[in-house]
């Protein structure tokens, strides 16, 4: 049911073998087993409550009850020294309310990189990442007075300190705007190709999956395919990701027959 | 390779506190409250406002109100920053703010310790106010140092910054919060001493008493009260309470998960 057609290039970002998370008495991710390629933009796509923000939590190393193996950036999720390479975005802006844009952003540097001497430096990733994020004009408004597009682009520059290695972006582009929302994915390829970070970015919106260079598919706490956008609509014979996702779907109901009934 | 084993890593060796990511808590926290003023105002008002209303409550007995008021100027620090401080982690918990900085090379121990400045240096100034107002304009009579009292009234401060930490995780939403404030500072208001001395209580209730933290905060602002220098007693009982605080401070951060369902 899996597709292994593509060679896993040398030590990926993420590499998980037979993940699995249980929470209560549900098993949200059935024994997963992907990577994540180094330096790309990868996809995140399917249907809300199919286990993308778990998967994305187990890669942070904030979700609990994980087992199988997960290696991010050659350490296990969650080890210590992988708390300054990456950057997470939840789906729920992370910010304070009652702190402006830059004291939010502030406040953040200092955790990431604390210090008198790192002052200089602080103040310019912080100016950098408000452009990032296209915030200029609002940098002394409070957050609890911004829209909610807004508030998560700033939730998304407090990721963006910094230079981490690895974004984990849940949903980024949710009610954002059409423009804003072209601006942010030029935004992550700029991320990927010149600073060379990985972006494992999460969406149910099909169409963004056009920009990926990489697709995992994913339904009901399984991977339903690990390709890229055009192997996937070639290999389906479709015309856009999203009825190559439908296929893939009917594909595995066919398949496995009583899936989604096992839940 | 094909063997399953928990891909969760091992905890890191326990950090000793960053100064300068606990000074940015602390200062983060304080601008955060910056930003609502009528929160300070009712964090530094009201206790002298209550010392007041107490003042003329019993102006025909003088004994009463010098009672009391001591008992008060250690209880207040103690109620108001448990309030703060059990809302404000609730929110920090809810917000997903602590959520990102558990994944952010941010020690718990910075956190606490961060909430604990910002909120001590708060009382501070809440029972700098309240102990001056008692002691020069409603004629509370004190025999000991004021600074002892203020060293209470800190200390007292600290140990409800950590029981807030604490039973915030206990509550998933603000109300709930709010709730604990009866459930669990009422019992210890009832059996401190404030009322009724604590030997006049039934025998069972002043053993409760007795392992109640907020008895000795009472106990040590009566000893300043009564004596001119430091008591053997005065120093155990800032050293009971102190000690609690430090208890329930350690016990709060087992509360911080960096991984959660």
């Amino acid at each position: 049911m899996m597709n292994y057609s593509f060679r896993p290039p040398e030590e990926p970002a993420v590499r998980a073998q037979g993940l699995t998370v249980v929470r209560g008495p549900r098993t949200v991710l059935r024994g997963l087993d992907f990577t994540v390629p180094r330096g790309q933009v990868t996809g995140l796509l399917g249907p809300s409550g199919c286990g993308k923000s778990t998967l994305m939590r187990a890669v942070v190393g904030t979700q609990a009850k994980v087992s199988g193996t997960l290696d991010v950036l050659g350490s296990p999720a969650g080890h210590p020294t992988l708390r300054t390479r990456i950057g997470y975005v939840t789906q729920a802006p992370s910010i304070y309310d009652d702190l402006s844009v830059r004291q939010n952003l502030d406040y953040f540097a200092a955790i990431a990189d604390p210090g008198r001497a790192a002052a200089g430096r602080r103040h310019k990733n912080v100016t950098r990442a408000i452009a990032d994020v296209d915030l200029t004009t609002h940098t002394d408004v409070l957050a609890g007075s911004l829209s909610g597009g807004q508030r998560s682009r700033v939730s998304l520059a407090v990721a963006l300190l910094g230079t981490p290695e690895l974004l984990v972006l849940d949903e980024p582009t949710v009610g954002l705007d059409p423009v804003l929302r072209r601006d942010l994915w030029q935004l992550f390829h700029t991320i990927a190709a010149e600073r060379g970070a990985t972006l494992l970015i999460s969406s149910h919106v099909m169409d963004e999956a056009e920009r990926c260079h990489r697709l995992l598919l994913m339904r009901a706490g399984e991977i339903l395919a690990d390709d890229t956008p055009d192997a996937l609509r070639t290999r389906t014979g479709s015309e856009t990701v999203e009825d190559a996702f439908l296929h893939l779907v009917d594909e595995a109901t066919a398949a496995g027959g009583t899936k989604e009934s096992t839940r | 390779m094909s063997t399953t084993h928990p891909a969760t890593s091992a905890p890191a060796a326990p950090r000793a506190l960053n100064l300068s990511r606990t000074t940015a808590t602390a200062a983060r926290v304080l601008r955060q409250l910056r930003h609502d003023p009528r929160t300070i105002a009712l964090m530094l008002l009201v206790p002298c406002l209550m010392l007041l209303l107490l003042r003329y409550v019993f102006d025909g007995s003088a004994r009463v109100f010098d009672n009391i008021g001591a008992s008060l100027l250690g209880i207040f620090p103690l109620i108001t920053m448990f309030l703060v401080t059990s809302i404000a982690t609730l929110r920090e918990r809810t917000s997903g703010t602590l959520e990102r900085l558990l994944a952010m090379p941010l020690g718990k121990g910075d956190l606490i310790a961060g909430y604990a400045l910002a909120f001590g240096t708060l009382a501070v100034i809440q029972s700098a106010l309240a102990t001056g107002l008692a002691l020069w304009f409603l004629g509370l009579d004190v025999i000991g140092s004021p600074w002892l009292l203020l060293l209470v009234a800190l200390l007292d401060a600290l140990l409800g910054t950590a029981l807030g930490l604490f039973v915030s995780a206990f509550a998933a939403s603000e109300f709930q919060a709010v709730q604990f404030m009866p459930a669990v500072i009422f019992p210890q208001l009832l059996l401190c001493g404030l009322f009724t001395p604590r030997e006049n209580m039934h025998p069972v209730l002043e053993t409760i008493s007795d392992a109640l933290p907020m008895s000795y905060a009472v106990d040590g602002m009566n000893e300043v009260m009564r004596h001119t220098d430091m008591t053997t007693a005065f120093v155990r009982d800032t050293a009971i309470v102190a000690g609690c605080a430090v208890l329930v401070l350690a016990l709060g951060a087992a509360t911080l998960k960096r991984r959660t369902v």
